[in-house]
């Protein structure tokens, strides 16, 4: 039973990596995309890609926090103890990136709009970094077990977090890069679409390397998940490879559709090889999944409400997902003018 | 390079100071930071329940009358809901951050219980916001009343979540649905126990029903100020009518689930009433005070006392003569300090107070309605109807310093006390800093984007698609109207 929702958890992270994590990645891109005229083009296609679901990916978010202090309270204690500095960078970045995003749309002067835009660009890079160096305190143990508070800054100050932490950052780059690719070409826009190529091919290329480093990183400070990554926990290294390497041959042969898929892939099977190369443990060699896990009780209520989810959620959002995918016809996705002419009112 | 050296023992002195004002006992401040933030996410609430259900009448109107105004009414509305929606995901992630940062042994102890009802809550939420960007993308792509039947899960999964999450607070007040073992670890849960606990029902009403009448004056009242600065035209008789018919209904209906409440928690937690009606010691035939407060040495003074009407009210079966426990009836370490009694009271006595207010209001409206068959004329229940939004959001706010502040010092009823839930790290004054400034500044943009967007929509007259969270980008279609009729 805790092995069924160790399992939902672990299908929930990549969710919230594959979807959340394009979020972020979208606020990289506006933050590098240079200065207010030659970027207005690219941050316009961001802006119009990310509305649609604003914040609502954190719907994942919550249920892996949910999910984690049902099931496993007294790990989620631990962790929370432990990771207490880029858990609230993170909370306080996810406000911040939600309000400026919003904010910079309503607001008049350049100057003014260019400070929120950075604000959102950069909770963007250090939402996904914060994530990201917590599992990797996480994976290389060093958040104790049994809800004592770990080291409060060498937990995810450490060559591990560092490494997982840039390593968020470029994926949620990359995932961004080849959804905006896709993006823009719906919208009819090939010098756009092209942009974002490129930008998708440079951030799979670092991907890989921070992924070699990581592995260097990892065999040195984390040699249990990294044992079981060559071993038991391959296959999904192999896929992500694989995958990954696909999509980026896909991306430079200008085939976008399949790229989307491939990448996707890719990033989630590293949280899946993650979470496998962890096994049995949910504390790297101090507690496993099974001894963490709360009363029966508890985890067959978490199944009720993930099967709840399967059978209510799922059909909506496959309805969404349509209506989605038809939303932009070429002939739309034009600025309306009169939409425009009530920025320039003083606010 | 002296100088440079002098930078360096300035900073170094600095950090050092810093770490000594940052060693500061974090339980006052994680308690700050937590209801400032709970406090701000119960006033996106009532518009995340109960404005869906408004949305749908306007919709319905709009399609059975063939009313264009009631049409272009549920277009916006469910733009601006949109907003208030994405500001509340946004104010719930944190507070789901919140739970762990802030009260790490709490969720550690209590989690596989207390945690339960947020599974539920989140399936509700999840169904909540696919249905919003439904509805949103719906009105070009769905048959019009195919798209309004996609908008009734939005105004369920409101009533269904806030129960959920009802239902995880009113578990701290009547924690139900474990067993610990002699170590006090929960060895097993029951999950239908947890959830349906006994406090729930009751608590879960009161703040449905609130949501409906918070968000039904709210909105009202942006109407009222529309009317009152001249837009006397249908689209605002039907912005107001809609939902301030919505709060009037609600109200009466709240008083009597809270009455019910109050005789609740008279029966179940004496200690709470006992500070709710300043009862410092046990007795029969206790005055309804009304403000006055609490003194260190047990007596109350100030205020205006009603002879005999907190015993009355508590059971009129046995009237005058029902006896009350007193706070002094518990030890002082188990019961609210005079400051959170006098809170409490305060608190209790402006919830009364306002919603008695809100009823006459509804009674006035209701009267005219009744007789006349329209809504009150004149300025004056335009002026009052402009305050009742806030006057609303003031209410509930008071509800919910009651129900908390009264637990205290508890945050597990007689079971856990907030000192022993709350984290450890010190450094909680800082977040709590860095907390409020992120919010006023997410209040703010709340508030501007909503008035930007009423500026736009008013210099472009009919729907017009923007970019809002969830909305498709695309051109106006002025033939909407047209393509609406069933």
């Amino acid at each position: 039973m805790s092995t069924a929702v160790a399992a939902v958890l672990l299908v929930a992270l990549a969710t919230y990596a594959v979807f959340g994590g394009a979020d972020f990645g979208a606020g990289f891109w506006d933050l590098i995309a240079g200065g207010p005229e030659r970027g207005a083009a690219p941050r316009g296609l961001i802006e119009r890609s990310i509305g649609p679901v604003w914040e609502a990916n954190h719907v994942w978010l919550i249920f892996i926090f949910v999910v984690t202090w049902s099931a496993f309270p007294t790990t989620y204690q631990s962790i929370t103890l432990t990771m207490f500095v880029p858990l609230t960078i993170a909370a306080l970045g996810i406000v911040l990136r939600g309000a400026s995003f919003a904010f910079r749309k309503s607001v008049v002067t350049v100057r003014v709009r260019r400070v929120f835009g950075g604000a959102f660009a950069l909770s963007s890079v250090l939402v996904p970094f914060c994530f990201g160096a917590i599992a990797g305190g996480i994976a290389s143990g060093r958040v104790p077990a049994g809800g004592v508070a770990g080291d409060p800054v060498g937990s995810w100050l450490n060559p591990t977090s560092l490494v997982t932490g840039g390593l968020a950052v470029v994926l949620a780059a990359y995932l961004a890069a080849v959804y905006l690719v896709w993006d823009a070409r719906r919208a009819g826009d090939t010098a756009l679409a092209g942009y974002f190529r490129r930008r998708a091919v440079v951030s799979a290329v670092v991907a890989a390397i921070v992924a070699v480093i990581g592995f260097v990183v990892l065999s040195a400070s984390a040699p249990y998940v990294f044992g079981r990554l060559t071993s038991w926990a391959l296959p999904p290294v192999v896929l992500s490879v694989l995958a990954g390497f696909g999509a980026l041959v896909l991306l430079v042969r200008d085939a976008a559709r399949g790229a989307r898929v491939l990448a996707v892939v890719a990033v989630a099977c590293i949280i899946f090889s993650w979470g496998v190369a962890q096994w049995p443990y949910l504390l790297p060699e101090s507690l496993t999944v099974s001894a963490a896990a709360a009363p029966t009780g508890t985890l067959i209520a978490l199944l009720v409400a993930v099967g709840g989810a399967v059978l209510i959620v799922l059909p909506g959002f496959v309805l969404l997902y349509v209506l989605d995918q038809r939303r932009l016809l070429p002939e739309e996705g034009v600025e309306d003018p009169a939409d425009r002419a009530g920025d320039t009112e003083p606010g | 390079m002296a100088v440079h050296q002098e930078v360096g023992v300035i900073v170094g002195e600095t950090l050092t100071g810093l770490a000594t004002m940052a060693a500061v006992n974090p339980v006052p401040w994680a308690r700050s930071q937590m209801a400032f933030t709970l406090g701000f996410h119960i006033i996106l609430v009532p518009l995340g329940v109960s404005w869906a259900f408004m949305v749908l009448i306007a919709n319905y109107r709009a399609l059975r009358k063939d009313d264009r105004a009631a049409l272009v009414l549920a277009q916006r509305w469910s733009k601006y809901m949109a907003i208030t929606f994405a500001v509340g995901a946004v104010t719930g992630t944190v507070l789901s951050f919140e739970f762990g940062l802030l009260w790490p042994r709490f969720m550690g102890i209590w989690g596989e219980a207390f945690g339960i009802p947020f599974a539920f809550e989140g399936l509700f939420f999840f169904t909540e916001a696919i249905f919003v960007a439904i509805y949103i993308f719906g009105w070009r792509r769905l048959k019009p009343w195919t798209h309004f039947w996609t908008g009734v899960p939005i105004a369920l999964a409101g009533v269904f979540g806030s129960v959920s999450v009802v239902a995880a607070n009113a578990w701290m007040n009547a924690p139900s649905g474990f067993t610990a073992n002699a170590q006090g670890e929960i060895i097993d849960v029951d999950p239908l126990a947890v959830i349906f606990n006994d406090a729930m029902p009751l608590q879960a009403a009161h703040m449905v029903v609130a949501a409906y009448l918070v968000g039904g004056f709210l909105i009202a009242s942006v109407y009222a100020v529309g009317m009152l600065r001249g837009r006397v035209d249908r689209y605002h008789k039907l912005g107001f009518t809609i939902p301030f018919t919505v709060a009037a209904v609600a109200t009466p209906i709240q008083i009597g689930v809270g009455d019910t409440l109050a005789r609740w928690v008279y029966d179940n937690q004496p200690v709470k009433f006992a500070a709710i009606e300043l009862v410092p010691t046990t007795s029969s035939d206790v005055p309804e005070t009304l403000l006055g407060h609490l003194n260190e040495d047990g007596t109350v003074t100030g205020g205006i006392p009603i002879p005999g009407m907190a015993s009355w009210l508590s059971d009129p079966g046995t009237g005058r003569s029902t006896v009350i426990q007193g706070l002094d009836s518990v030890p002082a370490d188990t019961r609210p300090t005079v400051l959170e009694a006098n809170v409490v009271h305060l608190a209790w006595d402006v919830m009364v107070g306002l919603g008695s207010l809100l009823l006459l209001l509804a009674v006035w409206y209701g009267a005219v309605w009744l007789f006349r068959r329209r809504m009150p004329a004149g300025k004056w229940f335009l002026r009052v109807a402009a305050c009742s939004g806030v006057l609303a959001v003031v209410t509930m706010e008071a509800g919910w310093v009651l129900t908390e502040v009264g637990r205290q010092p508890w945050i597990v009823y007689n079971l856990m006390k907030v000192e022993a839930a709350a984290t450890g790290n010190t450094g909680v004054w800082i977040t709590f800093i860095a907390v409020i400034v992120l919010y006023l500044a997410l209040g703010v943009t709340t508030i501007m984007v909503l008035r930007s967007m009423s500026r736009r929509f008013r210099r472009a007259g009919g729907f017009l698609d923007m970019e809002t969270p969830y909305g498709p980008a695309e051109k106006p279609e002025p033939a909407k109207a047209a393509e609406s009729e069933p």
